[in-house]
């Protein structure tokens, strides 16, 4: 865990732990409703990679673009998103952000910037590249993070994708969650480089390996990816290394531990991002074990006050069902 | 009268559009300095320079990709697709299909994805043998996915009034430019055999709307249906029909989505036969969707069977006189529609 607290204030790390602690209370409460029945569809927690959705999201502005995945809700949370409206969507409900039309992977909310998820591995790489173009002809200096897993590294469009940002010194912050299986082939496996991070030299742009679970390196890289953007230097690709505690979606057997040893799933849980950075905040004294409960306490209101206002809500009403195909 | 080429047509909605509104950006490949294989982007970086008319790398999944993106962030990207064959190379037609299509619908109306993605389609024979990879009639794909318009011009005149549509539109459109087209004004002999390629185009802009079919001759013994380049092919043909008494009516629908299905239905109403003529494959194809739609909505005006006069089902092969063969030619429009309306 990173001792680099130096240049940050004592909010910033409190308001980054909070923020992890959100997407892991949000995704535990997502894992029991679904459990429960009440999900009418597949979702992908983001348990274990929660340092990297807000390492990334704290360096940006609201106007700022993220491109986010299937396995998305960390990065919603992150740029701030409204947990109310974000269950509301996980159940299908008429208040949800995309009104039930999207589900857990298809959550986009245009007021923050967070303005795609797609269920199409790799598919939102050069959308991300697009979005850059835009900022280049209307010179603006936004940025785009653009998130996708090892499994998109792999796809075609990855290539093309930042090949063409890198020729064209987009702003986009090309981040890799590599959590090391794509569902449940390993990255190594498949794949004989080391790091996606290297494929970084066959685009002229420089890259970073940075440890997943820890938000302060995440925060530093990107910190660095995001002064390069927005100085209109272009993009840069971020490997963080990372790993989901769950399954590759809620209903993987053994939470993933098909294809996954118990020694390396424990291994990886003794990483976790929000345990190991609240005893460093506690160690350091930016806040006690006190002032964590009480945020925790907070946090777990909010989640359950969220789920209410989502189950409360009404469905759509079947006669809608050809609204917004067209303008 | 004021004549134009169709790539000209096309090159001048572009040029007005990017004069009158600054989020209107073009890309593709060759589309820059070259002008685009076929013209229609000619001179286009010149007088809007680089950052508005991009030469992109041979990248169709990050071409269409990046549209969908430049189009979140508030722009109207024009790209092209160099060929209508290269839509399912590298992610291209995920990004279409998947992507431009759905996300108006599947993020619940918040967000609008404004692309256009212009592409020439279909066989240049007599011209120049294109083969499998370079010929093909695919716009029936498209009209399978909710979500998108495709639209599919026959003359310079309605290239330019639907393309400025197309890029005054809030929604993703395919915009489908038949390669003969851009030929036939140029050179004599197809010129004199199509004289309707030859129109008025008038240089002010202006918008020609969606769904609105185009009755390109009148006539009232039968219903011809047709697109594109086969819309001139069944003029020529309607010139050997009338010296046997038979006097077709031909109708252009111009965009297949949304197709008017009105100024179809009511011709067939008036004529009592229906004749579909589509370059693109016959099975599943674009006449399997207008007949269909003529037997749902007039099967009791209907005196003879719907005839479907297609493209074979088969790769466009390379020799002129296999090529001849795949595709509709004017003699199997006439031989239809003798079989349907026979006197």
């Amino acid at each position: 865990m990173s001792d680099h607290f130096e240049r940050l204030s004592g909010k910033t790390l409190v308001d980054l732990y909070t923020k992890m602690l959100k997407i892991r209370k949000f995704e535990e409460k997502t894992a029991e409703l679904f459990a429960r029945g009440f999900i009418p569809g597949l979702v992908h927690l983001y348990i274990g990679e929660e340092a990297v959705a807000v390492g990334v999201c704290a360096n940006l502005r609201k106007e700022d673009y993220v491109v986010s995945t299937h396995r998305g809700h960390g990065h919603s949370i992150a740029k701030g998103g409204n947990v109310k409206r974000m269950f509301a969507e996980l159940l299908g409900k008429k208040t949800g952000y995309s009104k039930g039309r999207g589900g857990s992977m298809h959550m986009v909310i245009p007021e923050i910037g967070v303005i795609c998820s797609s269920g199409i591995v790799g598919a939102g790489i050069p959308i991300a590249t697009g979005l850059g173009l835009a900022i280049d002809v209307k010179q603006t200096d936004q940025v785009v993070a653009c998130f996708f897993g090892d499994g998109a590294s792999n796809t075609g469009t990855f290539h093309e994708g930042i090949n063409m940002a890198a020729a064209w010194k987009l702003p986009v912050i090309f981040v890799c969650e590599n959590n090391l299986y794509a569902i449940s082939v390993p990255f190594k496996k498949v794949t004989l480089v080391k790091n996606v991070a290297d494929r970084a030299v066959a685009y002229g742009i420089p890259s970073v390996v940075v440890d997943g679970m820890d938000v302060i390196m995440v925060y530093k890289a990107v910190q660095e990816a995001v002064r390069r953007s927005r100085e209109g230097e272009g993009p840069t690709l971020i490997e963080c290394k990372t790993y989901r505690f769950r399954g590759h979606y809620e209903g993987d057997p053994k939470k993933g531990g098909t294809y996954r040893s118990e020694a390396e799933m424990l291994d990886w849980e003794k990483k976790c991002p929000i345990t190991n950075f609240k005893a460093k905040l506690i160690q350091k004294g930016f806040f006690t074990e006190n002032k964590a409960e009480e945020i925790t306490q907070k946090c777990i209101k909010e989640i359950e006050e969220a789920v209410e206002f989502a189950m409360e809500s009404p469905y759509p009403s079947p006669n809608e069902i050809l609204d917004n195909l067209f303008e | 009268m004021r004549e134009l080429d169709f790539s000209a047509a096309i090159n001048e909605a572009l040029r007005q559009e990017m004069k009158s509104d600054e989020s209107v950006i073009v890309f593709g490949e060759d589309v820059g300095f070259f002008g685009g294989l076929f013209k229609c982007t000619d001179s286009l970086q010149k007088e809007f320079g680089k950052k508005r008319v991009r030469d992109t790398p041979i990248s169709e999944g990050a071409i269409i990709g990046a549209a969908v993106g430049a189009a979140l962030g508030g722009l109207r990207p024009v790209a092209e697709l160099q060929f209508i064959d290269f839509v399912g190379c590298n992610g291209a037609m995920d990004q279409i299909f998947n992507q431009m299509a759905k996300m108006r619908y599947m993020f619940g109306g918040s967000l609008k994805v404004p692309v256009v993605v212009r592409t020439p389609c279909g066989s240049r024979y007599p011209v120049a043998a294109g083969a499998a990879h370079h010929s093909q009639s695919l716009e029936a794909w498209f009209m399978h996915v909710p979500g998108l318009k495709v639209v599919m011009p026959s003359t310079p005149y309605d290239a330019k009034g639907l393309l400025v549509a197309a890029i005054k539109d809030e929604d993703p459109v395919l915009f489908i430019e038949h390669k003969l087209l851009y030929y036939i004004r140029r050179m004599p002999s197809l010129r004199e055999k199509y004289p309707s390629i030859t129109c008025h185009v008038p240089k002010e802009e202006y918008v020609i709307p969606f769904g609105k079919a185009d009755v390109k001759k009148e006539g009232q013994d039968a219903t011809v249906i047709a697109t594109m380049m086969m819309v001139h092919k069944a003029l020529s043909a309607a010139s050997q029909l009338t010296k046997e008494g038979i006097n077709i009516e031909i109708i252009d629908p111009r965009t297949l989505v949304p197709l008017d299905k009105r100024t179809i239905i009511n011709s067939v109403k008036k004529t009592g036969r229906a004749i579909v003529v589509s370059e693109d494959c016959k099975t599943g194809g674009v006449a399997a969707e207008i007949a269909s739609v003529v037997i749902e909505e007039a099967f009791d005006y209907l005196d003879a069977p719907i005839k479907r006069v297609s493209g074979l089902d088969v790769p466009i092969p390379y020799s002129p006189v296999l090529e001849a063969v795949a595709i509709p030619q004017e003699q199997n429009i006439i031989e239809a529609v003798r079989e349907t309306a026979g006197k």
